[in-house]
């Protein structure tokens, strides 16, 4: 119905305009004359909206900085952050200055140089002296730009200094697990063959690897039992030996991990994953290592102006040092809720936009605190009882539909 | 000249309807029929865009009017669908950048102006012409088609970087609908190669008697030279979407490694979703100036014959236009900063993103210069060209910001880079689009537009688009990342719940606002006022053919040309201005030749 109320609304408003237009028609051959290009006072009147428009768009400018400037982001919370923002403010004043000017040529221009019969335009085709400067001067700022832009580029860009924190930020469809390196400082092995529901990042221990063999193994043989049960030559019997063979073919990549040195399988075992939050100590340098489990995702914490994508097939890895507590932020902008984010900036699916984790920055006293509160991945894997086992292979079954979810 | 003379004479055979209208190799008529599929496209495309504003301006709210389009399954009582709107964003972005902007734009006014400003009788091949308009059909019809299918329509973004869009698993519109996409895209790559060689081959060919290449008008230099970046890289596209075909449909693994998506893991191994964005973006970045340099080329035009005065510069024009078209070519990884790909490398494409400000600054400068002691003359046209200047200055120089690879480094994928590119490429080609049709409109239809309803359109039309894209700038700079469904999922955000709707208000009224524009274009062509033959009174020789259409464009012989395009206001003449065909004086300097 209403629909149809608006069809009607739409036809009507168009005949209406079509009979407005008659009206234009029917005027306009009474006045005569040639009504192709505008009247004199036309021009005049599209003249003066030239400049009218030209002080809208500057005073819309202004509204919106006044209104919205003190919600940019707050002061930077990492080192590398600071000479990033003094690098913005300098390209924003060398753009807005060069923004402000030519609008004002080209609107001044528009409105100064209306139409009039009586007057002739200059045959002014080219100069190069102005030519020249109009090529030089932009050269000459573009180069201080590039300069100043790529020293800070090279300086945050550069390798993380020994000793730095390492922690590993994993994303999937559609969270993210950050994994310390824990006492050794050594992140452990990890490949995407090992993943299963306790071990969301597939890391590789020794641990891990004899769970994952098992499940594959049983899995295998649940599979051959089943296959027994399907018809002959039918598509269910196909596909049950396709799954077969991709397990089987995995199990052997799996049990190639064993050929790994002895030491890097225990280097995961003190890891420590969580979720939903992690910690950062204020005022040492961290370095992030990204993969990604499916899809491209990016890892996006635009307080410390950083961000890097996670890739799936290869790591990425940024770093910096952060300066601002948590605690501290929440004063700087005065609002008690404050908290940093770890957020998703690369589409990714349909929950795209709630793939967040917040970040806490604390003294680094607090942080040693916390993480040894935290549940070692070796502690993580180990069932705890019947029970525990059986929820664990329940996770790897029901994954699909929860991702889905 | 006595071949074409003859060529010319019994140009008259019979047409039917269907050689007339549908399977035509008139170049005028192939020009119409790609404005109209433009067009229609383009309304699609917008009322995606507004449809995906409501949800924006007023998150998870229900509306009648997404129901109403979208059905039960995709906006449930009312209320947009995630996986919807991601196929909406995706697929507004495509129909405008390539079927609007790239097909829409070249296939209109190459095919209407190159052969009639070069004075040629039709395109070096009539046959290609019509291959290419038939192909971009073709590629319109399956991307209409793929908003149809069951499980939605790509949805991946217009970029579609894999694995994303190469796994069904990991959302739906990267079924069914992913395919469609990559089909519709090879069709239109064909349809660009078709129509870029063509457009490429008669500039070159069929030039008329004096027409050097010097005193070419800019609208054709930059449909040429557009042609010609389009032949270099669409067929690097066309590769990128073949590789991508295979790792869906035959299990190879190009950009494919390490994946364990939806429980299930993949085998493909060794393969680099990098890959695809380099040559993506390889096509990519090139695409951008496939779209902005005929918008400039019209502008040039426009602005040249309403100031009644020469285009400044116009040798520093053609060098812009020559070195944009090379830099575009290297510049394509600042689309890639955080990759991860090497800072060196990082760098170099920050050095030459950054290069390619100067020619781009050139430009702007010398249509400003165009103006100063102008006789401005404002028909919609000009207005719409003034917008265009004015919109490639405020999103060229938040360019600059971009293109600084430390900077980017908080600014990429945000809203930021929307506002940019939406302002410089988004809005200069649609205003430089209108320009050309309110332009030319008495050459393609041999009537008038009414031009009150003209200033109205622009008016409104210009004011909201800044209204949409500028405050996007600051919801940038305030970290918030684009192609979120909504933002209400944490507090960070919530000072721009107000800016988020007063932009969706300006989008929907700008989209309107777009139907005086159509119905203006509707009504003129049937009953608009009878153009005169020149009655811009312009230079260029488009002007000299006759009002109603016929084969072969000039009755007699074909012109010849004596002078540039921009004898505007020459001193010593009695008119303002002086067409290319009438001679030069004894000791008068042609202007194009310099000095
Ligand atoms: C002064 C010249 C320009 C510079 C320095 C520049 C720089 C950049 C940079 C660095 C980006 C990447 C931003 C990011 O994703 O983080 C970008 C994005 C973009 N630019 Fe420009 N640009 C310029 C002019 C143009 C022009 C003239 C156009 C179009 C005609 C254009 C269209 C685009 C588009 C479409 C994107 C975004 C693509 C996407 O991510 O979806 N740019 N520009
Ligand atoms: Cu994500
Ligand atoms: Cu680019």
């Amino acid at each position: 119905m209403v629909t149809f109320l608006i069809i009607v609304a739409i036809a009507l408003a168009s005949l209406a305009v079509w009979q407005l237009l008659r009206v234009f028609e029917g005027t306009a051959k009474l006045k005569g004359g040639d009504s192709f290009v505008p009247t004199d006072a036309e021009n005049k009147y599209q003249g003066r909206m030239m400049l009218l428009f030209m002080f809208g768009y500057f005073a819309f400018f202004a509204w919106l900085y006044v209104r919205y400037a003190p919600h940019f982001l707050p002061e930077s919370a990492s080192e590398h952050g600071l000479v990033l923002d003094q690098l913005l403010d300098f390209n924003f004043l060398i753009i807005t200055v060069v923004f402000v000017i030519t609008h004002v040529f080209l609107f001044y221009f528009a409105f100064k140089y209306t139409y009039s019969s009586d007057r002739k335009a200059t045959f002014f085709t080219h100069s190069n002296k102005l030519e020249l400067l109009w090529t030089t001067v932009p050269a000459v700022f573009l180069a201080v730009i590039i300069v100043y832009g790529l020293s800070a580029w090279m300086d945050i860009t550069d390798e993380a200094p020994e000793g730095s924190l390492t922690i590993e930020l994993y994303p999937k469809q559609f969270d993210w697990t950050a994994r310390y390196s824990g006492s050794d400082s050594l992140l452990g092995a990890s490949n995407y063959n090992m993943i299963s529901g306790v071990n969301p990042l597939g890391v590789i221990t020794n641990g891990s690897l004899t769970s994952k063999q098992q499940e594959l193994t049983e899995e295998i043989a649940g599979l051959k039992e089943e296959l027994e049960t399907v018809p002959k030559g039918g598509l269910k019997e196909e596909e049950i030996i396709e799954t077969i063979g991709k397990r089987e073919r995995q199990l052997a990549r799996v049990s190639s991990f064993e050929g790994l040195e002895a030491a890097s399988l225990v280097a995961g075992d003190d890891d420590i994953l969580v979720k939903t939050e992690f910690y950062l100590p204020v005022g040492e340098s961290v370095e992030f290592i990204f993969r990604s489990r499916d899809v491209i995702h990016s890892a996006y914490m635009p307080h410390f102006r950083a961000q890097m994508n996670c890739v799936p097939g290869m790591t990425t890895s940024l770093n910096f040092i952060s300066r601002k507590t948590t605690e501290e932020m929440r004063e700087i902008t005065d609002n008690p809720d404050f908290d940093y984010l770890l957020l998703c900036n690369k589409i990714c699916g349909a929950a795209h936009y709630n793939m967040q984790m917040v970040i806490k920055v604390v003294e680094p006293e607090v942080y040693s605190k916390w993480i040894t509160e935290q549940e070692t991945f070796a502690e993580s894997i180990q069932p705890a009882d019947e029970e525990g086992m059986a929820e664990a292979t329940n996770v790897t079954r029901n994954e699909i539909s929860m991702i889905e979810q | 000249m006595a071949t074409a003379a003859e060529h010319n004479t019994d140009h008259h055979h019979e047409e039917t309807f269907i050689s007339k209208y549908i399977f035509s190799m008139d170049h005028k008529m192939i020009s119409k029929q790609f404005l109209l599929t433009g067009m229609f496209m383009a309304v699609i495309g917008m009322i995606m865009s507004s449809l995906f504003r409501l949800q924006l301006g007023w998150q998870g709210e229900s509306f009648w009017i997404l129901n109403f389009f979208l059905g039960d399954k995709w906006a449930p009582d009312g209320i947009l669908d995630p996986n919807m709107y991601l196929a909406l964003v995706t697929i507004h972005g495509t129909i405008m950048v390539f079927f609007l902007l790239t097909g829409g734009l070249s296939g209109t006014f190459a095919n209407l102006l190159i052969p009639l400003q070069i004075g040629a009788r039709d395109m070096a091949s009539g046959f290609i012409n019509l291959l290419s308009y038939w192909f971009f059909l073709a590629s319109s019809i399956v991307m209409i088609v793929s908003l149809f299918v069951e499980t939605g329509p790509a949805s991946g973004g217009w970029t579609v970087y894999p694995p994303l869009s190469a796994l069904p698993q990991a959302m739906p519109g990267s079924g069914m609908g992913m395919t469609l996409w990559l089909v519709s895209m090879s069709l239109f790559v064909v349809s660009s190669l078709l129509g870029g060689l063509n457009y490429v081959v008669t500039v070159i060919n069929l030039r008329t008697k004096g027409m050097t290449m010097t005193r070419l008008p800019l609208s054709v230099w930059a449909l040429f030279i557009t042609a010609v970046i389009g032949v270099l890289s669409f067929p690097v596209l066309f590769s990128a979407a073949l590789l991508l075909i295979f790792d869906r449909m035959f299990g190879t693994s190009f950009y494919l490694s390490d994946i364990h998506v939806a429980g299930e893991l993949l085998e493909q191994t060794g393969g680099s979703p990098i890959l695809y964005e380099h040559l993506f973006w390889f096509l990519g970045h090139p695409e951008v100036y496939i779209v902005l340099l005929p918008a400039l080329g019209i502008t040039s035009e426009v602005i040249a014959t309403n100031s009644r005065k020469p285009i400044f510069g116009y040798r520093a024009m053609i060098g812009s236009i020559l070195a944009i078209a090379f830099l575009s070519f290297i510049v394509w990884g600042h689309h890639m900063f955080i990759t991860g790909m090497n800072p060196l490398l990082g760098s170099v494409f920050t050095f030459t993103t950054l290069l390619i400000a100067i020619p781009s600054a050139v430009k702007a400068f010398n249509y400003i210069t165009t103006l100063w002691k102008g006789n401005v003359r404002f028909t919609p046209a000009m207005l719409f060209s003034i917008g265009m200047v004015s919109t490639f200055i405020s999103g060229g120089v938040t360019g600059i910001i971009l293109a600084d690879s430390a900077l980017d480094i908080n600014l990429h994928d945000t809203y930021f880079v929307v506002a940019h590119f939406h302002i410089v490429m988004g809005l200069s080609a649609v205003l430089a689009m209108f320009a050309g049709v309110y332009h030319w409109f008495p050459k393609m239809y041999g009537k008038m537009m009414n031009r009150k309803m003209g200033y109205a359109h622009f008016w409104v039309t210009f004011v909201c688009a800044y209204g949409v894209f500028f405050p996007q700038h600051f919801m940038g700079l305030a970290g918030v990342p684009r192609r979120y469904y909504t933002n209400s999922e944490f507090p960070l955000f919530d000072e721009f719940i107000g800016m988020n709707e007063m932009i969706s208000v300006f989008a929907i009224v700008g989209a309107l606002v777009q139907f005086i524009f159509i119905f203006n274009f509707f009504y003129s062509m049937f009953r608009g006022p009878k153009a005169s033959q020149n009655p811009w009174g312009s230079n260029t020789l488009e002007w000299t053919t006759p009002v109603e259409h016929i084969h072969g464009n000039w009755p007699g012989a074909l012109p010849t040309v004596h002078r540039w395009a921009y004898d505007y206001s020459k001193p010593g003449k009695e008119h303002d201005f002086v067409p290319q065909i009438v001679p030069l004086e004894e000791g008068e300097l042609d202007g194009g030749a310099g000095h």
